[in-house]
């Protein structure tokens, strides 16, 4: 497919065009402000002459007679009545005046060293490149705004000032553009290569315009109205006015008016020609529409994230996909995807005739693209592509044959690439099979959440239908949910069970016993197809063996520590919580992971996940308020611990105020008592969750949710219960409010929990005014954190990952750059994979235990 | 401003372990990671860990540092001016 190469680029150089060079690449003459005629056509002459190329359809370019697309235009100039700045090269012409005698035109350096400057940059070029030239044409030049006297002719060299944008001023006199322009035309080519110039492609006179380029009208294409007036892109509105204005200083001048006339003509055109270049100046107000708002031009064309650049060159906009809200279906499987109808209608897959599927393919070519499942197009084998319509349906149903290209419908089981940004690792994109649903929103699995780091708060995801055959081999060997259970960054599966599916496990291993009809009924409902025979009565341990491998055998600690055994595929000992089955922490599920390979992880863990949420439906579940009852007892013991914590605190106040506290190392007595308070204040709040712990039934819902791992822990039933706890601001008890004090109903210099954010009531009994507004303080304070943070944190794990991405781990175990330069040379020192690993390291002792102990 | 005496960095707990290799060993090295001298991590001549060894441009300095992972990871650098 490829074809020959007929000239190579060997190098780039960007010059100045000089006031002869846009002469010869002219076609026109720009003579007049007018645009058109009456009759509507363009007038010679004109702005929008057609020489400069067509922006109608049917009409043929005048200079090179091709037709709208064939013709990309061709450039115009006018005259200049007097020479004008140019704005973007201000900073060049100081630099230039600042450089050469103001007497004799010379540059301010002595003749060796202008032989020797030539050498250097010559040598630099060579060795270091065209930025380190750059560099050093920096220092020459910054060297000679010190030089007070010329070389050459030993006139005293003036202070020159640039007055943004456009005015030059010599001592305290400004300079014209003609002066400036005389100034330079005097300096040789010999003197700008001391410099570091190429004269050949940049001479100081070009910065000063004596005609200015016209861009073609392909470049500013007007737009015509429905009432069939013509709308004038900006920058012809611009180049009208730099017109107008350039005429009326010619006839000015012609006509000998008066010197101020002129020169007020003068900085209007300098102005327009500015403004024309740049828009945005702060120095010079923007040139505006009649209606107000400020014109588009040049600059503002290229720069910032709508201009050329980020916008239609780096931006890409992408066919075949399809973004809408994600929500959860808990009964589709993990690598599964939910694609509404009307998305699976809009994308479609190549299906390449043959006779096998020639027939299945017909099927979809009658439906056609309005009847599901259909097809859009079919492609012939010369290339043509045909939209598939009622017309054009029976012929093609007629024509086709092997070699043709049916565009089908996107239907279940196709491959699918599914994304949500920002793409942080490589699990934010992964390969699922489709499946057709109703409805609009795309359905995934909730256990797949979090790979994504996707809620169903309003997120919408991407989806990406591979269109050739090595694209979809590449999705499902390499991308789909399966490959990714397991995360690079610990080595921990980031799928597994969470919420209600931890719950459900836990309650049926650890105490659910029902009879075999209810069991079995159970384990089909999960869609297994093998159920062992039970007797009469079931133990949920055997409920959950039945889904495990048969040869398993796994030996770990539950989260309460207490031993957990599987032998031959038979839970006998333990129950499942989440530290076994859980997200990234899930011991069982990474065991099976490397015993039994990818696929069969993932049927295993969507058999758990699902076994979870239906044991839990048939037991019921739910929790109240009354989770958090405290029984009288305990109600006393925990308010004596808090008058007790109270108490401890006041002491240490009074041995501060009696100067018998001792400061603790590197910190002053002010500090030591804080930290000490502290230390009483919280040592109270885990006392009081303790009890709790102790006191409240194993039975209770809010207990067992966290116990097993599914949601919350005892310290937010204690903060629920008995006691919410100190409030902190930046690690201290909250100090800020008014002078001395925090609320104004507190004595100055008080220093008692209460008065410095301490909460001793639990969020059931309800808090007080001072307390509430205690709470909120760091509320705020963490929400403000929390907003501030995330945009710095993601912006600096993003110049991590752009600064790092060429790394490379070598066949001989070191890491490498893209040049193959050595950073490091046994990766991470170690040479551990981290994805084959437990938290980054391989416990040898543990593996050795497994393979022998069979 | 803090008076700094002369102290010797390379006398600190956290400056690790800088060696001169000697010809055997680069040729040793540089054919067991099949390497020119270009290729490895550079180290200026004036670097207070080897400012008072006696140096010239091409050298390379082995530095032995204490790593997370292991006990002790080897390093090894060029010396650039």
């Amino acid at each position: 497919m490829l074809s020959s190469v007929y000239k190579k680029v060997d190098s780039i150089v960007f010059g100045l065009l000089s006031p002869k060079e846009v002469k010869k690449m002219a076609s026109v003459k720009v003579v007049t402000a007018e645009l058109y005629d009456k009759e509507g056509y363009p007038v010679d002459g004109g702005l929008m002459d057609s020489r400069m190329g067509v922006i109608d359809p049917g009409i043929r370019c005048r200079t090179c007679g091709q037709k709208l697309k064939e013709c990309h235009g061709h450039f115009g100039y006018i005259e200049l009545a007097r020479p004008i700045i140019h704005v973007k090269f201000n900073k060049q012409i100081l630099e230039m005046l600042r450089a050469f005698c103001n007497e004799c035109g010379r540059i301010l350096i002595s003749d060796e060293d202008i032989e020797n400057n030539v050498k250097t940059f010559e040598m630099i070029e060579k060795t270091r490149g065209s930025e380190a030239r750059r560099r050093r044409m920096k220092a020459v030049l910054a060297k000679l705004k010190a030089v007070k006297k010329c070389p050459h002719c030993a006139a005293k060299q003036s202070n020159y000032k640039l007055e943004p944008p456009t005015n030059f001023l010599e001592g305290d006199k400004k300079l014209n553009p003609i002066q400036i322009k005389t100034r330079f035309e005097k300096i040789t080519e010999k003197d700008l290569e001391g410099l570091g110039y190429n004269p050949r492609f940049a001479h100081p006179s070009w910065f000063i315009l004596t005609v200015l380029q016209i861009p073609p009208v392909t470049m500013r294409p007007s737009i015509t109205l429905e009432s069939g007036e013509r709308s004038e892109d900006d920058l012809t509105h611009k180049l009208s006015d730099i017109v107008r204005i350039n005429q009326r200083l010619f006839e000015n001048i012609n006509a000998g008016a008066p010197e101020i006339i002129v020169e007020d003509l003068w900085d209007l055109l300098q102005y327009h020609i500015t403004t024309y270049f740049d828009n945005t100046l702060t120095q010079i107000p923007p040139a505006r529409h009649r209606s107000g708002q400020p014109l588009k031009t040049l600059t503002e064309r290229i720069k910032s994230k709508e201009g050329r650049f980020r916008y239609n060159l780096a931006g890409k906009r992408v066919n075949f996909s399809a973004r809408t809200v994600i929500s959860p279906d808990p009964e589709i499987r993990f690598n599964e995807l939910g694609v509404p109808y009307e998305v699976a209608m809009e994308l479609t897959v190549p299906e390449r005739v043959t006779d096998w599927n020639k027939e299945w393919l017909k099927v979809f070519l009658k439906n056609g693209p309005l009847k599901y499942p259909g097809a859009n197009y079919v492609i012939r084998p010369d290339g043509k592509k045909k939209k598939i319509t009622p017309e054009t349906q029976d012929t093609l149903l007629e024509e086709l044959d092997n070699g043709y290209v049916v565009e089908r419908h996107l239907i279940d089981r196709d491959i699918v690439i599914f994304n949500r940004q920002p793409s942080l690792h490589r699990m934010n994109i992964m390969g699922h099979r489709v499946k057709i649903l109703p409805y609009k929103s795309f359905r995934l699995n909730p256990a797949v959440c979090s790979p994504y780091a996707a809620d169903f708060d309003g997120d919408e995801m991407n989806l990406h239908v591979p269109q050739t055959e090595e694209a979809r081999a590449e999705a499902d060997i390499l991308m789909q949910v399966q490959t990714q259970i397991i995360t690079p960054k610990n080595g921990t599966n980031i799928i597994g069970s969470l919420e209600d599916s931890i719950t459900g496990n836990y309650l049926l291993t650890k105490s659910m016993v029902m009879n075999k009809e209810q069991a079995v009924s159970l384990l089909l409902s999960i869609g297994l197809e093998e159920i062992p025979k039970f007797k009469e009565t079931v133990t949920g341990k055997e409920i959950f063996s039945a889904i495990l491998p048969k040869d398993f055998e796994f030996i770990s600690e539950t989260k309460e520590k207490t031993p957990i055994k599987v032998k031959s595929g038979q839970l006998i000992e333990g129950h499942i919580d989440e530290k076994t089955i859980g997200e990234e922490k899930g011991e069982l599920i990474r065991s099976l992971h490397s015993h039994y390979g990818e696929d069969v992880t993932l049927k295993l863990m969507a058999d758990i996940f699902r076994l979870g949420i239906k044991a839990l439906a048939i037991r019921g579940f739910t929790t109240s308020l009354s989770d958090t009852d405290m029984t009288a007892d305990i109600k006393a013991k925990v308010n004596r611990a808090l008058s007790d914590a109270k108490k401890e605190a006041e002491d240490l106040i009074t041995q501060y105020n009696n100067k018998q506290l001792e400061a603790l190392p590197s910190k002053t007595l002010e500090e030591t008592l804080e930290a000490l308070i502290l230390q009483v204040l919280n040592k109270v709040r885990n006392k009081i969750g303790d009890f709790l712990s102790e006191s409240l039934s194993q039975e209770n819902p809010t207990v067992i949710m966290a116990k097993s791992g599914a949601r919350g822990n005892m310290l937010n039933i204690a903060q629920m219960a008995a006691c919410v706890g100190q409030q902190a601001l930046r690690g201290k008890r909250i100090e800020i409010g008014y002078e001395g004090r925090t609320l104004s109903l507190f004595k100055r210099g008080e220093l008692t929990p209460l008065s410095k954010g301490f909460i001793d009531k639990g969020f059931k009994q309800g808090i007080d005014a001072r307390e509430y507004f205690f709470h909120a303080m760091t509320g705020r304070d963490s929400l403000m954190d929390v907003a501030l943070r995330t945009p710095k944190s993601g912006y600096l794990y993003r110049r991590l990952a752009n600064a790092l991405q060429d790394m490379k781990i070598e066949y001989d175990n070191t890491v490498r750059d893209a040049n193959r330069m050595i950073v490091q040379f046994n990766y991470g020192d170690d040479g551990v994979d981290v994805s084959r690993s437990v938290n980054g390291s391989i416990d040898v002792k543990k593996i050795i235990k497994e393979v022998v102990g069979k | 401003m803090v008076e700094t005496k002369n102290i010797d960095y390379t006398k600190h707990v956290l400056t690790p372990k800088h060696i001169k290799m000697d010809e055997k060993e680069i040729e040793e090295l540089l054919s067991k990671y099949n390497i020119s001298k270009k290729q490895l991590p550079r180290i200026l001549r004036e670097d207070p860990a080897i400012a008072e060894m006696d140096l010239k441009k091409g050298d390379i300095i082995k530095i032995i540092r204490k790593s997370e992972t292991t006990k002790e990871a080897i390093y090894y650098r060029v010396v650039i001016d």
